[in-house]
């Protein structure tokens, strides 16, 4: 088949004709388009007709380049003429009348004042469907406790082994390093005071007390909280949430409350494990400024309390809670779409860690309130 | 047999040799399936559920090594080729996957213009009009500006079409089209179907359940069998309904309960 031509001739009447031939498809109308364009807008007569005949294959492109000269009511009036009848059933295919408009525009926004009323609404509905959530997963947790058998205990230990023993190695790591940057950027100043067994004392207090529970709290956010927000979108844009609904199952108690419970069994116990790898990696910190361990270790038995493990022990409950709530409830708000899992994943997060900075300041103004 | 293909006899554009279907490491789902696919012609793959029609496709297409044997597309064996040959083979055709495949993140519109931005030189607004007629053409064009998510099913897969057809490909595999169709649309979509082949010689390769749409659409057939791991006819399926001496063929033609497993 030959290459796409185009020729163009006036006639006398002042009648413009542009013939095409060869062949239309979408490589090689690319350089017809524009010429097609121009010669019909410069052609100087009233009508312009297209002499398909010696168009000898014409695909979705070439029937394309057909429709947008007829698409829309112009002077001149174009006219298709003499294109072959397996063309004319590809082209009488569309309504160009329906193609003349352009693409839906853009919805106008609305006033100000609307905007705002419609972003306090969707804020609104969404502290509407935290503190709905809060009270179904209270209720979901008080039902387990009075009906353990109902827990499906199953599920809770494969996502203690999830949220736990696969976090063991990151926790291990974080903690370490911590405990050993701690002690370092602390025991150089300190030295010069002669004060670096003091280095214990901060570092038994700020891991204890502060840091362990904290950072294991913010790796749980980041591994497991978005998970759980990851798996639970995965099974609501699958229409499993919905299957469980109209089976008569609670999403809440059936995916929610495992999550809860292997999320607050593992957490207190992440973090005595990175508790005590902090204090190890600020012990071996410390020998090279000549404390040994065991000196390191009685200081920090020194100045730290049961009072200030216990203040740290009971956050790490109260951040699990939070943690694996915020990634559930993310999850149960995923819209459809691929999409809507990632942006649900990544809500869980970015309101997790806030959330937990929040909660934990508030920890620190009750525990100085009640001088603990 | 060489990269260069086997002999072609007439002018089969999908010639599928030898091929044992299923994934790595499983039994094959099929044994030593044989058939050509003439240029322009409606072909269709049917069988029960399991009997391994879309893996079959994803043979056809590329995405999945057979077990054994050789698919070629166009005289090019597209089992054994990678790189630079696998695309250009792929360019070929157009695929419509059973769910529409379309990417969430962009509307109808932008899925379809993709391949015609990224394979074509085409001004944009040219871009634009194509593939506004080929939504147009599957019924979207009002819904050119909607996100995949914002749709049905059916509408999503009537896009993925709609895609598929962008660049005009001279090959179409069509994984289950109609299956969540309403009727209108899907006798609409046969009657699409039938137009490019007999217009523009597309060839289209389409597996189905649709008995409607394959005595409509389709000028020839090939039945697998989950049992017997193997083609168990293949032809016309207005004669294979009539005509078929298999009592299993006759049961899936005429929608009867299956008879016992030969």
């Amino acid at each position: 088949m030959s290459a796409a031509a185009l020729a163009i001739s006036d006639a006398s009447d002042g009648e413009r004709v542009l013939a095409l031939s060869g062949r239309l498809d979408s490589q090689s109308v690319t350089s017809l388009w524009e010429s097609v364009r121009r010669a019909v807008a410069d052609a100087p007569a009233r009508r312009v007709i297209i002499d398909a005949s010696g168009v000898d294959y014409c695909d979705g492109a070439g029937i394309a380049l057909f429709v947008d000269l007829i698409r829309h009511p112009r002077e001149p009036q174009v006219e298709i003429a003499n294109l072959k009848p397996a063309f004319q059933v590809l082209l009488k295919q569309f309504d160009p009348t329906v193609l003349e408009h352009d693409l839906d525009p853009e919805p106008p926004r609305g006033p100000a004042v609307e905007e705002l009323g419609r972003a306090s609404y969707i804020l609104w509905r969404d502290i509407r469907a935290q503190i709905t959530f809060v009270g179904e997963t209270t209720s979901a947790l008080a039902y387990a406790v009075r009906n353990p058998a109902s827990v499906r205990w199953r599920d809770v230990w494969r996502i203690c082994e999830q949220v736990g023993v696969d976090a063991l190695p990151i926790v291990a790591l974080i903690s370490f390093l911590l405990g050993m940057i701690l002690a370092f950027e602390s025991a150089v100043p300190m030295k010069r005071f002669g004060a670096e067994i003091f280095v214990a004392d901060l570092i038994g207090l700020s891991m204890l007390r502060e840091l362990g529970p904290l950072m294991t709290a913010i790796l749980l956010a980041g591994r497991s909280g978005a998970a759980f927000a990851a798996e639970i979108g995965t099974m609501r844009v699958n229409q499993e949430v919905d299957a469980l609904t109209t089976m008569g199952l609670d999403p809440v108690r059936f995916l929610v409350t495992p999550r809860i419970i292997a999320a607050m069994l593992m957490t207190p116990l992440l973090t005595l494990f990175s508790n005590l790898v902090g204090l190890i990696g600020g012990a071996i910190t410390m020998r090279s400024f000549s404390i040994p361990i065991v000196t390191f270790l009685k200081e920090v038995d020194s100045a730290v309390t049961m009072t200030d493990f216990l203040a740290g022990f009971v956050k790490s409950f109260v951040f699990a809670l939070l943690v694996a709530g915020i990634g559930c409830l993310r999850g149960l708000q995923t819209g459809a779409g691929a999409s809507a899992v990632g942006d649900s994943a990544t809500k869980a997060v970015v309101s997790g860690i806030i959330l937990l900075v929040v909660v934990d300041g508030l920890f620190a103004v009750v525990y100085y309130v009640l001088d603990i | 047999m060489s990269a260069a293909g086997p002999p072609m006899s007439g002018d089969p554009i999908i010639r599928v040799v030898g091929v044992d279907a299923g994934y790595e490491g499983t039994p094959a789902i099929q044994q030593n399936i044989n058939f050509d696919v003439a240029r322009g012609e409606v072909f269709g793959i049917l069988g029960g559920s399991g009997s391994g029609k879309s893996t079959l496709m994803k043979h056809m297409i590329g995405l999945l090594p057979p077990l054994a044997g050789h698919v070629w597309i166009d005289g090019a064996d597209i089992v054994t080729a990678d790189g630079p040959d696998l695309l250009a083979i792929r360019r070929k055709f157009g695929v419509m996957y059973q769910s529409g495949a379309l990417f969430g993140s962009m509307t109808l519109l932008e899925n379809t213009r993709l391949p015609l931005e990224v394979w074509t030189d085409l001004p944009d607004d040219a871009i634009d009009l194509i593939a506004r007629m080929k939504l147009e053409l599957v019924g979207l064009e009002g819904f050119t500006g909607h996100l995949p998510a914002e749709l049905s099913g059916g509408m999503q897969k009537r896009a993925g079409i709609a895609r598929a057809m962008a660049l005009d490909p001279s090959i179409l595999f069509l994984d289950e089209p109609s299956s969540g169709l309403d009727p209108i649309t899907a006798a609409s979509l046969d009657a699409t179907i039938r137009r490019l082949s007999d217009s523009l010689g597309v060839t289209f390769v389409i597996v189905t359940h649709d008995l409607g749409s394959t005595f409509v659409a389709m000028d020839r057939v090939i039945l697998l069998d989950l049992h017997s791991r193997a083609v168990i006819a293949e032809g016309d399926p207005r004669r294979l309904r009539d005509e078929s001496g298999d009592p299993r063929v006759r049961a899936f033609f005429r929608r009867e309960a299956e008879p016992a497993a030969a």
